[in-house]
């Protein structure tokens, strides 16, 4: 069990293991999101209102749950790092950012899509759809802080204070835009849907759910590993990695764990 | 604390540390003033931009003076522990024995006498001038004077990030913005709420409790802040 621990810390092991995660993990993915959008897009029944446009939502509703959960992985990987001094964390912290902002900007673009043919317009100051919009604020902010900063120590610490302050203020922002919205927007778009989805929509959904939690995990290893590359360009390991094994260890280069 | 050292008398320590801020402050009074010359210059800039109409302006000045109040307090934060930073008292702060939860407290209080308060009293004069119905003017006060002084506490966050960088000033309100927007909603609306002759009670509640929890956490953050920031610098 500690073995495991302080393997995690390793970045060569990280970078194996990982990587021989993809190789099952990325197919899996993929094959997922195309069973997905096809079952979705073709042979789930057309909304009887909507007609096709109802079909958005198996890229809105994805997207918009992960980029959700994204915000807590970070913050998790950002208390780990502060608490156990984690490096792997860092990194994970520091990756997830632009995965995170990436999927909220995508069910933001997907939800203004699908807003247009339903509802008319591009964009209304909906609770939820400002509340994903400050959700997207939230991961610039911490992309921003952490390229601000020369000394990446220090980068990955405020980023780690920044993304826990969030997780404590996103159920107060989330709440608060909540009643923004009743206390003051007249309820000028109704936006009812069918209490119930019938099971033939929502089985597709699910898996798309599913597909779009594997390729956040996909993203975020795709990203530490090139992160991890580019933080230990220097040591033997990445060396040998890159001329296929062949180096002898006199070369100047720092010690592979840390 | 088994630390002989940290029986040192804290009251004394904070009360010097705010005699300290108040007298800086006190010898630059620009950097007192500039936010309330800010202020009067963007509720300036509102009605040249929408128009002279009292009834237009009316509709609009709760959300006028909280949006322009809470830029102004985002402009002080920004230069709160600059000048501490580069003369090293910073440092000095953080080796003192104090508890730096406590002495971090009494920094963002300082802060709060110096740019929340003073923007709070202005804020009726400002109101008048956009047409705000005098009964409103009380929970304009009332809010102003609790909202500040959660903005203190949420900016310090982010000057406490940011003091060690170079160019601080767009990213503190890049990373603390999304942060001020429930203070926004809800002194607003107290105030829209009282401009109605409703009862903005609720909504000051909710202010009240946001700064009991900003007292009690965001010192940790400002601490933690003020740690790596020395580290790094």
């Amino acid at each position: 069990m500690w073995s495991f621990f302080h393997k995690l810390g390793s970045p060569p092991w990280m970078y194996r293991i990982s990587g021989s995660i993809l190789t099952w993990l990325l197919p899996l993915t993929l094959l997922m999101l195309v069973s997905g959008s096809i079952w979705g897009l073709l042979y789930a029944p057309a909304d009887f209102r909507q007609g096709n446009s109802f079909r958005i939502i198996y890229f809105h509703v994805p997207a918009s749950v992960v980029a959700l959960a994204g915000y807590y992985v970070m913050a998790s990987a950002g208390a780990v790092s502060l608490i156990w001094k984690m490096k792997m964390a860092e990194v994970a912290m520091k990756c997830c950012a632009p995965v995170g902002a990436a999927f909220t900007f995508l069910g933001l673009l997907s939800g203004a899509v699908w807003g247009k043919p339903t509802w008319g317009t591009w964009w209304v100051w909906d609770a939820r759809i400002t509340s994903m919009l400050i959700l997207f604020f939230l991961y610039l902010g911490v992309i921003a802080l952490y390229q601000a900063f020369e000394n990446k120590t220090a980068a990955a610490k405020a980023c780690a204070v920044l993304s826990l302050v969030g997780t404590v203020n996103i159920p107060i922002i989330y709440k608060s835009v909540d009643w923004w919205y009743s206390l003051h927007q007249p309820a000028t778009i109704k936006f009812t849907e069918e209490s119930t989805m019938d099971s033939a929509m929502l089985q597709p959904l699910l898996l798309m759910i599913v597909a779009f939690y594997c390729l956040f995990a996909c993203s975020l290893l795709l990203n530490m590993r090139g992160e991890l590359l580019r933080q230990g360009a220097r040591t033997n390991w990445v060396r040998e990695l890159v001329s296929g094994g062949k180096v002898e260890k006199s070369t100047r280069g720092e010690p592979d764990v840390l | 604390m088994s630390d002989p050292r940290a029986q040192a008398p804290l009251l004394p320590f904070l009360s010097a540390s705010l005699r300290r801020q108040v007298l800086l402050a006190y010898r630059r009074p620009v950097d007192t003033v500039n936010p309330l010359l800010f202020f009067l210059l963007v509720v300036t800039l509102f009605p040249l931009g929408i128009g002279p109409d009292p009834a237009q302006l009316q509709k609009f000045a709760p959300g006028i003076l909280w949006i322009v109040a809470l830029l102004a307090s985002l402009m002080a934060a920004e230069g709160m522990f600059r000048s501490d930073y580069d003369d090293g008292s910073l440092e000095q702060l953080l080796l003192s024995p104090q508890p730096l939860y406590l002495s971090s407290l009494g920094y963002v209080f300082a802060h709060w006498l110096l740019t929340g308060l003073p923007l709070t009293l202005v804020a009726p004069l400002f109101a008048v001038m956009l047409q705000l119905p005098a009964p409103a003017i009380p929970t304009l006060l009332v809010s102003m004077a609790l909202g500040t002084a959660v903005l203190s506490l949420i900016g310090s966050i982010g000057a406490a990030l940011t003091v060690s960088l170079k160019r601080g000033g767009m990213l503190i309100s890049l990373i603390i913005m999304p942060f001020y927007i429930p203070v926004l909603i809800f002194g607003s609306s107290a105030v829209r709420y009282a401009t109605l002759g409703n009862d903005p009670l609720p909504q000051l509640l909710l202010i009240a409790g946001m700064l009991s929890l900003s007292i009690a956490l965001a010192p940790f953050a400002i601490a933690a802040g003020l740690r790596l920031s020395v580290d790094a610098g």
